[in-house]
Formats: structure tokens, sequence, C-alpha cells
């Protein structure tokens, strides 16, 4: 087979067509609860019907109006946004200074601070909500978005931390070893070297934990004491009663909520794909 | 790095949000707290409202909390003293809560005293000769009709089926497999949860007798035999069914154009179907700091007769207040009539704390003998059992000394061993040149310990102790000694630990090999660099990743449903029966697992996508060009380079998946009969809806937390060291 045949076959529809008909029906089995969130935020008032076609029959949006026409969803609106921001910077910061102690320096714990962080992804959350509400209040933490923000960024941390080790490894160590040698310290090496390199990772850190905050509602719940310092999933879940549920309302909330994560996804695909992975591979 | 200026100026707006929170109240205040939304909402803004204007004096500070965080919200906030000065719920705490010491007996206003309620609402809120709280409203199922196709209310049973047969789908529906929704047809058939002194009565032939009852409905096509709300509201709302069992939440589900009718149940076979009656009331916490006169005039407001009106006009609730309900705007709500004439025709359920331990193994006798698993006596004498396992008193207290010694020694041995290690390597030597790396890690390791690390070994300890009444008792090792010897059932039964363990062991292999499966072929379609409409696909594939999993769990759900989901309506088109998905564990299981590989899946492609993209093209085509065929150069070129990027995602989304709760808890609900169920959602179970037993929920915790460690133990000692994972 000559080299040219070879690209010929990559390039044209005929050499692919078996991918895509394996493709086209796994991309729509895997939209199709999607499409039916998007139907039941379409469909105006109780008038849902039952059939298995995801494509609305009458779109309206009064869901959305309704929703956005609410004062109170701009604020929580605006306190999604705020604790998920800081929740991104903090979880960051703390994420990359942990995992360049873990990459770069040797000391004695060092093995087990990394254990430690993967044993953490093994603690049920079950037993230690209400521990964690007395330790909210005893710091006097509660009713305050710092607080949200806290338990957040360190839920988010060990995965992070783990994640931006690998690729930090697969930096070569000769760049910093020759602005040591330029009299450069290990703070300006951080963040004038490494972590510019790190753009990838940083990414995939800053959707992570962005997700965890943007997403959570138990806690906030919770811990907040005012309607005006909810975040929008409990605005969300608002809508589920204990014996009913206003569907409509809580599927063109999911959408609304749903929406930045997935521009976030779009935006960072590529970031995504390379920061995740491509330090334990090269390393 | 260079900000871009715009993020500049964030960072005031976003200290400016922080701060924005707490600031504390200056005048005196009341603080209410709620879960009602809709209509009901509206009437309470509207009374709470008028008594500012009327009030000047203090504040009200009403907080509506979710449904679903409001039972633990208040179970955490309470005891803390950071709970409201009154809050609504509906009278079946009283029992539980008097005795946990949430609760201080209700304050009646002057002008509205015990005796302007009605008397069953009133009873209801007694508990140990104390009233509990003051009722608002009263709630029980009554029958809703569809004018257009049933003009009539019919009030018998036999007539409701004579008249339903034809006019839709089915003759009724009403959610058949939940035992709120049955205890019309218990009471009519005699039945009781609990008998006089709260033991569990699940065996009697009343219950027996109702549930064949149930059955025979289900069975012969008179109601659907899978339903939930959303499912009988919209059959009502498509006119597909004339009749429906339901409360007072339904009005607001009912589509504007439909034309209905409220009226008691009928009744069945010449006796009287009585639901139970829910009353919604004003309970005052303990430890709330605002002044009887204040909290007595927010009383007045609600559940006076003014605010009684308010509330039947506005939010359509049935009241107990007797002398608003001749209010000529009441009255004359002939909807309200019909949900007020139900209320005394209606048992109140128990508020004693024993009927806990009752709605878990009623519900899942009703299942098992809906789905024709088990014989009425069958199913009632296990969910006895269940409920007298879920009421068996706590262990007897032991002594602590010899656990403190126990842990006075480990403590030593542990320090002694890493004395004999360190000997001679020159410690602190060796740390004081690693300070560096302390000072990088410190900060995230400051933030884990604090509030990671602390809440779960604070969680851990309880495991020691067993809990009731707000009371922790010090029992040593026996919650662990129970659950690991299966005290109480069978090593076969699906309470028993190692029977939800071998489930849970399943779940998680069966996930992970799908997850990585589905990741890894997907990933090698899509790794062609020539591949059209590529970047379309993958972005398509990551949409179950970004949508939040509480909502598309929830529509899985409903796919799944055995009548009306969308999976059985694909089967039907392609010639096979429907399946009954939550009927059996391995289609049960079979669905929990397609959610959550749906979810799981678009992870592990991305890690392989990663992967793959840094493998080097020319080996593979090295061995191409050696005439290895596909399979070889996956096999043994492809695979070998994508182990060491695999491995650790597959070590973690094992962690994730063996924890995974929210899929076991949002679709299949541990159906049928808690088989299903994984060790995780078992702890959330015993700690939240039996009876609060948090010290045995702690003990399952921390046998999982041991399990995981173990697991990643074996696996880093397999994989030599497990790399990255440390």
């Amino acid at each position: 087979m000559s080299r040219n045949e070879h690209v010929d076959r990559r390039a044209t529809w005929a050499g692919q067509w078996w991918k895509h008909a394996l493709l086209v029906p796994l991309t729509l089995a895997t939209l199709y609860p999607v499409l039916w969130v998007v139907k039941m935020a379409l469909t105006p008032g109780e008038s849902f019907e039952l059939s298995a076609n995801p494509i609305p029959t009458e779109i309206s949006f009064e869901n959305f109006a309704t929703l956005l026409g609410q004062e109170l969803f701009w604020r929580q609106l605006w306190n999604s946004i705020v604790v998920a921001a800081t929740t991104t910077v903090v979880g960051i910061t703390l994420s990359c200074t942990a995992a360049y102690a873990f990459s770069r320096f040797s000391f004695p714990g060092r093995q087990a601070g990394m254990s430690a962080l993967l044993i953490t992804q093994m603690f049920p959350g079950v037993i230690m909500a209400i521990p964690l509400y007395i330790l909210m209040d005893v710091t006097g933490l509660l009713n305050s978005l710092m607080g949200l923000t806290l338990c957040y960024s360190t839920t988010a941390i060990p995965f992070c931390v783990w994640m931006l080790k690998g690729y930090f490894d697969t930096i070569p160590k000769d760049l910093e070893e020759a602005a040591v040698l330029d009299g450069a310290s290990r703070w300006t090496i951080f963040t004038k070297i490494v972590l510019p390199l790190s753009k990838p990772a940083i990414a995939v850190t800053a959707l992570f934990s962005f997700m965890t905050a943007w997403n959570e509602f138990i806690l906030a719940a919770t811990f907040m004491s005012k309607e005006s310092a909810f975040t929008l999933p409990v605005a969300l879940q608002a809508f589920v009663g204990d014996r009913s549920t206003d569907w409509g309302l809580f599927a063109a909330g999911a959408i609304l909520v749903s929406v930045p994560v997935m521009a976030l996804f779009f935006a960072l695909q590529k970031q995504l794909v390379e920061g995740l992975t491509a330090g334990s591979v090269k390393g | 790095m260079v900000y871009h200026p715009g993020v500049r100026r964030l960072v005031p707006l976003l200290i400016l949000g922080f701060l924005g929170c707490s600031t504390p109240p200056a005048a005196p205040t009341v603080t209410l707290w709620h879960a009602y939304r809709g209509e009901e909402r509206v009437a309470l803004d509207e009374v709470i409202e008028r008594l500012r204007a009327t009030e000047p004096g203090f504040d009200v500070e009403v907080l509506a909390v979710p449904s679903k965080a409001y039972r633990s919200r208040l179970m955490s906030a309470v005891p803390r003293g950071n709970g409201p000065d009154l809050f609504i719920q509906a009278h079946e705490v009283a029992g539980e809560w008097s005795n946990s010491k949430m609760l201080r007996p209700a304050l009646f206003p002057a002008t509205t005293g015990p005796d302007a309620f009605a008397e069953p609402a009133l009873d209801a809120l007694r508990f140990r000769g104390e009233t509990w709280g003051v009722p608002l409203a009263v709630k029980s199922l009554a029958l809703f009709h569809n004018k257009a196709m049933a003009p009539t209310a019919p009030t018998s049973m036999e007539e409701l089926i004579a008249a339903g047969r034809g006019l839709g789908k089915v003759p009724l529906a009403y959610e058949v497999g939940e035992f709120y929704h049955h205890a019309g047809l218990l009471h009519a058939f005699g039945g009781r949860p609990l008998d006089e002194d709260g033991r569990p009565e699940l065996t009697s032939q009343g219950v027996q007798d109702s549930l064949a009852y149930a059955a025979m409905l289900a069975g012969d096509g008179i109601v659907p035999g899978e339903s939930d709300g959303a499912l009988v509201a919209t059959l009502f709302n498509q006119g597909e069914v004339p009749f429906v069992f339901n409360g007072p939440w339904f009005l607001g589900e009912i589509r504007a154009d439909i034309e209905y009718g409220v009226a008691p149940l009928p009744t069945v076979q010449g006796k009287a179907m009585k639901p139970f009656l829910t009353v919604e009331a004003l309970f005052r916490a303990n430890h709330g700091t605002a002044a009887d006169a204040h909290v007595l005039a927010v009383v007045e407001a609600l559940a006076g007769r003014e605010g009684s009106v308010t509330r039947a006009v506005t939010g359509r609730q049935a009241l107990a207040h007797l002398d608003a309900q001749r209010d000529p705007a009441v009255a004359g709500d002939a909807v309200l009539a019909a949900f007020s004439a139900q209320a005394l025709q209606a048992v109140p359920m128990p508020n004693r704390p024993e009927m806990g331990a009752i709605w878990e193994p009623a519900s899942a006798a009703l299942r098992n003998v809906l789905r024709g698993a088990k014989t009425p006596a069958e199913a009632t004498a296990e969910a006895q059992r269940m409920a007298e396992s879920f009421l068996k008193p706590p262990p007897d207290p032991a002594n602590p000394a010899p656990y403190l010694l126990l842990l006075g020694f480990l403590t030593l041995a542990g320090a002694a061993s890493i004395v004999q290690k360190t000997r001679g390597t020159n410690l602190l030597a060796r740390m004081k040149a690693g300070r560096d790396g302390y000072a990088y890690a410190a900060p995230a390791f400051v933030g884990m310990i604090s509030v990671v690390f602390l809440p779960f070994v604070v969680g851990a300890a309880v495991s020691l102790f067993a809990h009731k009444d707000a009371e922790f008792t010090f029992v040593g090792l026996k919650n662990f000694w129970s659950i690991l010897t299966s005290e109480g059932y069978g090593f076969t039964d699906p309470k028993s630990f190692w029977f939800t363990l071998v489930v849970t062991v399943g779940w998680t292999f069966a996930n992970v090999a799908l997850h990585a499966g589905l990741g890894l072929g997907l990933a090698l379609l899509l790794r062609d660099p020539w591949m059209k409409l590529k970047g379309v696909y993958r972005v398509l594939l990551i949409v179950p990743w970004a949508v939040p999993n509480y909502i598309t769990a929830l529509i899985w759900r409903g796919m799944f449903n055995e009548q009306f989901g969308a999976i059985n309506g694909l089967l039907e088109l392609v010639g096979v029966d429907r399946v009954a998905w939550f009927s059996s564990f391995a289609t049960s299981f079979a669905a929990n697992l397609t959610t959550n590989t749906w979810l799981g899946f678009p992870f592990m492609m991305v890690v392989t996508l990663g992967a793959l993209s840094a493998i080097p093209r020319d080996l593979e085509e090295a061995a191409e060009v050696d005439g290895a065929g596909a399979w070889l150069r996956f096999r043994h070129v492809t695979l070998p380079l994508l182990k060491p990027a695999l491995l650790p995602a597959i070590i973690l989304g094992s962690v994730w998946t063996f924890n995974m709760f929210n899929i076991i808890y949002l679709v299949s609900t541990g159906e049928p009969n808690g088989s299903t169920e994984i060790l995780i959602s078992e702890a959330y179970k015993w700690a939240f809806e039996r009876q609060s037993q948090y010290g045995y929920a702690s003990a399952y915790a921390v046998l999982v937390f041991g399990i995981l460690w173990l697991y990643t133990r074996g696996t880093a000692r397999l994989t030599g060291g497990g790399g990255a994972l440390g």
C-alpha cells in the first residue's frame, strides 16, 4: 500500500462511513435524555405529554421568562458566580502550589501527603455533613459565602493536585535549572516558568473547581440563612416539592445552570484533552 | 502573568459579595422557616407582609428552604441553636423531635386558643401530654375527577371501576406503590401500621387484605402498576384517566383548561377509605431567641382567623381553624369543602417516633405484592421483621477504658515505629532542607485537614456510639459487630452488609469496565486527525458530563418507567415485550448501570483522547508496515502505551463509582426490595431514614472507607507503586 493511498483513504467520507455509522447512533443516544430536559423546559404550563418523542411539539419560553423575571434569580445567579469564581481562584492557587511542592521538592512526608490526597476521595460524605456544619458554626463561617467557598475549594483540591502534579512532572527541569543559575528565586521560577507552561492543566483545574461550586446545593441550602444568599442550584431545587414537582421550571433552571458549564467545556475542549492526561503518559 | 483589566475590576465586586451577607440583624426579629412553594408560598408572604405593616415593633424574617434540604437543615441547625423561632412542618415529627429536644410546646395566642381548631388536627399534634404545634392546614388524599370524562364522582370503588372502564387508558391513577397513598385502602380493610404501644403491626389480616386488593387493582389494569406523581399528573392532564387519588398539592399541577371536581374517596366493599391525615403546623424550635410576645403575634397572624382565610383563598389550603372554615370566601370553595370533608374521614398519621421505621418496610411489602413477587402473608411477615430490626434497642453501653488504653497504645506504637524508621536518617535535617516544599504544600493541607480530615475523623468516631433521642452512648465496636455478623438478617438478605458489599463490588466493576471500554472505543474512533465532524462529535459526547446529574438521573428514571417510559417504547418498536425495569434485581441493576455509564463515559473518553494524542504515531505505523493487523497493533502497541494514563483514571474512577450515591438514590431507589442498594446509600438510609441511627450509619461509612483503602493499597502494589497515585 503506498503512502498516498493511505492518506486518501482517511480524507474521504467513503473510508470513514463505518465510523459515522457507529458514532451517529451513539451520539443520538447520548443526547436523548438531554433533549428531554429541553423539551420539558420548552413545554408550557402543565401540558406535558407522554411519548417517546424528544422533540417538543409546542414551544414556549414561558418557563424561562418566569425564571428570568424574578429579581431573586439574578441575585442568586450573582451569588453563584461569586462563589464559583472565588472557588476557582482559591482552588487553583492552593492546588498549584501544593502540586508544585509534590513535583519539585523532596521532603519527609511527601509520599504520605500524596496518599492522603487520594484517601480523601474515599471519605463517604454521608457522615461528614453534620460535623462539617458544627465546624462552620464554631468558626463563624456559617452564613458566609467564604465558608461555602472554603468547603468547595477543598473538595476540588485532591483531584486537581493529583492531575497538576502529573503535568508539572512532564515539564523539563533544565529550564528551571538555567533560571536558578541566573539567580531566579523558586517563586519566580514557579510563577514565571512553570505556570505559563501548564496552561492546559490549569484550565482543567479551573473547570473542575468551577463545576464543584456551581452545581452543589445541599451545603448551600444548609449553611446560608437568607434566600438572597442562596446559590442557583438551591433555587432550582425549590421547584421540587415533597409530593409534587414543577418540572417545566426545574428543567428550564437546569438548562440555565448548565449553559455556562457547557460553554466552558466547549471553550476549554482542547486544554481538557491535553491537561487531563498528558502528564501521566509522558512521565 | 498579565491579567485582563476586567479581572481587576471584578475583584472588589467579589469582595463586596463576600461581605454583603453577614450583617447582623438590628431590630428584634422572629425567624420563620418553611418549605412551601407555589400558591402556598404566595399566601404565606401575603400574611407576613400584612403583619409587617401592622406590627412595626419587630421584623419577621422568612426563609423558604427546598424541601429536599429542609429536614436535614432543621436537624443540623436547631440543636446548635441556629434554628428559627418558628417553622412549618407536618405533625408527624412531633414525637421524634420532641424526644430529641428540638421542640418547645406550642404557644397559643389569647385570641386563637386551642379550641379554635378542629379536634382531630389538635390531637395529631399531641404527644406525651403536650401539644407541640399550632395547626395551620389539613391535608389528605381525595378523589379528583375529570368532569369532561366523568361528570359525577362515584361513591364506591365498584362504581368507579365500572364507570372508568373505557374512558381513557386506565380508569384510575394514584401512586399505588407508596404506602402513604395506600393508607386509604389499609384503613378500609381494618389495618394499621402501629399498635397502641407503638409496636409495628404489619402482619394483621387487614394489612394483608389491603395489599391483596391493591395488587388486584394493578393486576386487572385498573391502575398503572408503576406510577409516580409526574405520571399521575400527565395522565390526568392528557385526559387518559378520569379518576385520580391525590392531595391538595395536585391542584397546582392540573392544566388550566381541565374542568375537574374533588370529592371524598369512594368506599371499598362498603367500607370507608380513610387516608392518612397530615396536619401542617407551626412549631416552636428549641433555643429560639425571639420574645414570646413577638412569636405569639406571628402565630396569630398565620394561624388566626384572618391569616387562615388568606391561606385558604390564595394558598388553597384546607383549614384547621373552625371559624375561618365558615367564612363565605372559604365555604364557597367546593374543592376546599371536599378536602375538609375528607379530613373528617381521615386517620391522622401516627406522630410517634416509631412511625419512622414503618415507611420503608411497608412500602417494600406493598411493592413486592404489587409485582407478584410475594404473597401478602410473606411480604407482611418480612416487613414486620424489618420494622422490628429498625426499632431494636441500641446496644448496651460499653466501658470506654479499654478502648482508650488501646488508642494510647496504638499512638505510642505508631510514634515508636516512626522514630525507628527514621533513626539515623537525620530526619530533622531533611525536614529543614525540605522546608520550601512544606511552605508550598501547607496552604492546601491546612484547608484539607480542617475542612475534610477533621469532619471525617469526628464522623468516623461516631461509629463507636449509638444515637437515640439526641443522645450518644458509647458502645465500642458493637455497631461493627452487628453489621459484620449481619445481625437480624440472613447473609443473603438484601439488608445484610455482605449482600450489599457484593452488589457494590459488582456495580463498581461493571461501571468501570463500561466507562473504560466505551471511552476507549470512542476515543479510538475520534482519534483520526482527518476524521470529518470530529469536533462536533467530541462536543456532543461530552454533554452528559456538563449537565448536573441530579436532573439527568431523574430523566433516566422516567425513561425506565414500565408503561410510559421511552425505553419500553423503543423496545416495543422492535417487537420486544415491555420490561418492568425496577421489578427484578437484574433489570433494576441494569437501569442504574445504564444511567451511570451514560454519565461516566465522557470522562474516560477525554482521558483516553489525551493519552492517545501523546502516543507517537510512528510506533503503530511501524507495526503496520511490519504487517501487524489492527487488533495486534492495538493489543501490543497502543494499549501498553495507554496503560500509564488509564490506570490512575480507572483507580480513581472506581473509588468514585463505589460511592456514587446519587444514581442509586434517584434511579432505582434500591428497588426491588433494597437489593440494588450500594453501601453508601445504605449508610445514608440508616442515618436519615431509619430512626437517625447515626452510629450505625457511621460504622457503615467507616467500613466503606476501609474497603477502598485496602483496594487502592492492593492496586498500588499490583502496579508497582502506583506512580501518579503516590
